[in-house]
C-alpha cells in the first residue's frame, strides 16, 4: 500500500495543554465498531469537540478559528496513551493532522502513527511546554516540520531537532509502508521459524 | 558459555531468542510465538484482504470474541446495533476463514482474551505475545514479553508473524514486604502508577520483583501486570517461578508429558540473572499501601481510600493545576472531601484487570450475607466461561445474587462499553477495571478505580469505602 509521501510542513500549531490525553479522547469507543473507509475526522475528540445534541463546544480549541485549520498538535506529555486503538491516529490524520509534537506519546500510538502517515515528534518537555506558551499567547502561530532535516521550527523561530529511526522516516518520506518491506524478507523468516522450532518452541 | 555471557534481564533472554534480524536504524524483527486476535480485529483482516494475502501461521493465533459480545445472553441477536453484531460475528468468520483456532461466543470457554489466554495455557513463559489491545501486558505475569499493537501491526503479524520493534528500556520495581488485610494486587499497581506517573513507564518493559510480588498468586501477578500499560509500559513482566509453573501444569494448552518437562527447563532459567543491569529501578514497601481508590481521569490520580480529594491549589506545576481541576470539574467532587463519604451509583466487577477466580472469590467474601445498598445497580460480569463455571461450582453467584448483584456472561462489558453496557451521564461507578478516562464507562460517567473488594464494599454501603472497617464490622 502507498501512502502520500510526508512534506514539508508549514502549519497552525493547536495547543493541545491536557497531559496524557488517552486515545479515548481522540476516538470515543464507541466509533471503533466503523470500516475504515469512514471519515474519521468527523469523530475527531468527537465528545471534547461537540454537546449531546452535536453542537460545537466553543470552548474547545478545534472549534475556534485560528485552530480549524491546524494540521500540526502541540501537546503537553503522554499524548495517546492509553488505548491501542490505530483508529486514534486515522482520526487526526483523516482530520488533517500531519504531524504531533509532544514530551512523550504512548508507545503504541507512536508506533501506529508512524505507519499512517502521522509523523510523531518527540522533544524536550521545556521546549515544548514554551511553545505552547507561545502558540496560546498568539493563537493561529504557524510552525516548520522538516522531517527530511528532523527539525522543527517554533513560533519564536528557534529550530529544534528531532529523533526518528531512518527507516520510519524513509517510508514517510516516500510513502512506503513497513509490511511490503518485510513481506520481502518472507525466506529469513521462514529459516528463522525453522532453527527457533527445532530447538523446541 | 553461559559464563562469558554478561549477565541478562529476563526481558533480554526473551528479546535475544526471538530477534530475526536486525535493522540499520537498530530495529529489530521478532519472531512473535502467539498472536492473541479479538473482535476488533475486522480493520486488520480487511488490510490483508486488500493485499490478497493469507495468515502465514494460523497455528499461532487464537482468537475469541470479547469487545462486542452481550454479557445479558449468549445471543448476539440481542444487541440491538447491526455494527457491534457485525464486530464480533467478523471475528468468528475471519478465523474460520485462515483457520485460526477461536471459541465462539457458545463455547463454555469463550471470555477476555487476557483471562482465556493464560487460564487455558496458551500464553508461555519465555514467549513472545501479541494481540491487538492495550492490556496485552497481562500476559506478562507469566514470564512473557507481551504488548498490545495496532491494527497494521495486527496485520503484519498475520501476514509475517513478526515485527519490528524499536528495544524498549527495562524498568525493576521491587516491592518488598507483607500486604495487609484488605490489601492486594489492584492496590499494589494503582500504588505504582500513583508514585510513578501514567507516564512513568513510556519506553520501558517493567520487571515487578520483590517478595510481595512473589508473595502473589498468579491471578494477582495477571492484575499487576495488566496495568504496566497505565504506567505508560511497553510492557510487565515477572519471573517465572514455582507459582507460575504450577499454574500452567495441565492446562488444556500447556504442554504435556515429555514437553512439559524440556519447557520447565527453560522457564527455569529465564529469571532475571542476580547482577543484570536494569535502566531504571523503582522501589516500594507493602506496609504503606493502603486500599486504593482513584479520584480523577487517569489511573495516576489516586490515593488511599483513608484519604481525601487533593486539592489543585495544591499543585507544583500551573499545567498539573489545571489537569487536577479539570478531572474534579468532571467527577464531581470537592478538594478535602473524604474518599470515603463519596456516594456510587453502581458498581462494576469484571474485566481483564479483575474478572479473575479469585477476584470473585475476594469480593464474594465482602458481600456474603450482605446487601447492596438501595439504589445502587451493581453487576458481576465475570472475565471468562470457566471463571463463570468455576465461580457457580463455588456457589459464588448465589451469593452474588442474594446481595442484588447481577450476575452475567462473560466479556469486556462495562471497561469500555464497545458492547453497549454503558452508564448513564453523571452516574459515578465503582469499578475493578483499568481505566477511568473520561467517558470511559459512557459519556459523562465517573469512574472510580479499585480493588475487588473494595468495590464488593461500596455496593454494600452504597459508598466508597475502607473494606477493612466494613469486615472489622466498624461501619453499617
Amino acid at each position: 500500500m502507498s501512502l502520500k509521501p510526508f512534506e514539508r510542513l508549514d502549519a497552525i500549531a493547536v495547543p493541545i495543554t491536557q497531559p496524557n490525553l488517552d486515545t479515548d479522547q481522540i476516538l470515543p469507543a464507541r466509533y471503533l465498531q466503523k470500516p475504515r473507509a469512514n471519515n474519521f475526522g468527523e469523530y475527531l475528540f468527537r465528545d471534547l469537540r461537540f454537546g449531546k445534541d452535536g453542537s460545537e463546544q466553543a470552548g474547545f480549541v478545534l472549534n475556534q478559528t485560528p485552530y480549524r485549520d491546524g494540521r500540526i498538535i502541540l501537546a503537553a506529555r503522554n499524548f495517546g496513551c492509553g488505548s491501542s486503538r490505530e483508529h486514534a491516529v486515522w482520526a487526526l490524520h483523516d482530520y488533517g493532522f500531519r504531524a504531533v509534537i509532544a514530551p512523550s506519546f504512548g508507545d503504541i500510538f507512536y508506533a501506529n502513527a508512524l505507519k499512517n502517515g502521522l509523523l510523531p515528534i518527540p522533544l524536550p518537555e521545556p521546549s515544548v511546554l514554551a511553545m505552547l506558551d507561545t502558540v496560546q499567547a498568539a493563537p493561529g502561530s504557524r510552525m516548520v516540520v522538516d522531517l527530511e532535516a528532523q527539525t522543527v521550527l517554533a513560533p519564536d523561530g528557534a529550530s529544534h531537532t528531532f529523533d526518528i529511526n531512518a527507516f520510519s522516516k524513509h517510508c514517510l518520506l516516500k510513502g512506503l509502508d513497513e509490511l511490503g518491506y518485510t513481506l520481502g524478507l518472507l525466506d529469513q523468516i521462514a529459516d528463522f521459524e525453522r532453527r527457533f522450532e527445532q530447538a523446541g518452541s | 558459555m553461559q559464563a562469558q555471557q554478561a549477565p541478562r534481564t529476563l526481558f533480554e533472554k526473551i528479546w535475544s531468542r526471538h530477534s530475526i534480524m536486525q535493522r540499520p536504524d537498530g530495529q529489530v524483527l521478532l519472531y512473535i510465538d502467539q498472536h492473541l486476535v479479538q473482535d476488533g480485529s475486522a480493520p486488520a483482516f480487511e488490510m490483508l484482504r486488500q493485499r490478497g494475502i493469507t495468515p502465514r501461521v494460523p497455528s499461532r493465533a487464537f482468537a475469541t470474541p470479547d469487545h462486542y459480545v452481550p454479557t445479558d445472553s449468549r445471543d448476539l441477536a440481542t444487541m440491538a446495533d447491526p455494527e457491534k453484531r457485525q464486530m464480533a460475528t467478523a471475528l468468528m468468520q475471519d478465523a474460520a476463514r485462515a483457520g485460526i483456532r477461536s471459541f465462539d461466543l457458545d463455547d463454555p470457554r469463550q471470555g477476555i482474551l487476557h483471562v482465556v489466554g493464560p487460564e487455558q495455557g496458551l500464553s508461555w513463559p519465555g514467549t513472545v505475545i501479541v494481540c491487538g489491545d492495550s492490556h496485552t501486558s497481562t500476559h506478562g505475569a507469566v514470564g512473557a514479553l507481551a504488548f498490545g499493537i495496532g491494527a497494521t501491526e495486527v496485520c503484519q503479524v498475520l501476514a509475517t508473524q513478526s515485527l519490528w520493534q524499536r528495544r524498549p528500556k527495562t524498568m525493576r520495581i521491587a516491592v518488598d514486604g507483607r500486604l495487609a488485610a484488605g490489601v492486594c494486587a489492584k492496590d499494589v499497581i494503582l500504588a505504582i502508577i500513583g508514585k510513578i506517573g501514567a507516564a512513568g513507564a513510556v519506553g520501558h518493559v517493567i520487571e515487578y520483583a520483590g517478595s510481595t510480588i512473589a508473595s502473589l498468586s498468579m491471578e494477582g501477578r495477571l492484575t499487576v501486570c495488566n496495568m504496566s500499560i497505565e504506567a505508560g509500559a511497553r510492557a510487565g513482566m515477572i519471573a517465572p517461578d514455582d507459582t507460575t509453573i504450577s499454574y500452567l501444569a495441565g492446562r488444556p494448552f500447556s504442554p504435556a508429558g515429555k514437553a512439559w518437562e524440556e519447557q520447565v527447563g527453560r522457564w527455569r532459567a529465564l529469571p532475571s540473572d542476580p547482577d543484570a543491569r536494569f535502566d531504571r529501578e523503582a522501589n516500594l514497601s507493602a506496609h504503606e499501601i493502603e486500599p486504593m481508590v482513584t479520584w480523577g481521569t487517569s489511573p495516576e490520580d489516586v490515593v488511599a481510600v483513608t484519604g481525601r480529594v487533593p486539592d489543585p491549589a495544591a499543585a507544583g506545576q500551573p499545567q498539573r493545576r489545571e489537569a487536577m481541576q479539570r478531572a474534579l470539574a468532571y467527577m464531581g467532587l470537592t478538594p478535602g472531601t473524604c474518599m470515603a463519604e463519596v456516594p456510587i451509583d453502581r458498581v462494576f466487577i469484571g474485566s481483564c484487570t479483575n474478572g479473575r477466580i479469585e477476584d470473585l472469590r475476594s469480593a464474594a467474601a465482602v458481600v456474603r450475607d450482605r446487601k447492596v445498598a438501595s439504589g445502587v445497580a451493581a453487576w458481576v460480569v465475570p472475565g471468562s466461561g470457566v471463571v463463570k463455571a468455576q465461580a457457580e461450582a463455588e456457589g459464588l453467584h448465589h451469593i452474588f445474587r442474594a446481595a442484588g448483584f447481577e450476575w452475567r456472561y462473560a466479556g469486556c462489558s462495562m471497561c469500555l462499553g464497545t458492547n453497549g453496557d454503558i452508564g448513564a451521564p453523571g452516574q459515578r461507578i465503582a469499578s475493578t477495571t483499568n481505566r477511568n478516562f473520561v467517558g470511559r464507562q459512557g459519556a459523562g460517567v465517573r469512574t472510580h478505580l479499585m480493588s475487588p473488594m473494595m468495590a464488593a464494599a461500596a455496593a454494600v454501603t452504597g459508598r466508597l469505602s475502607d473494606v477493612r472497617q466494613l469486615m472489622a464490622g466498624g461501619m453499617a
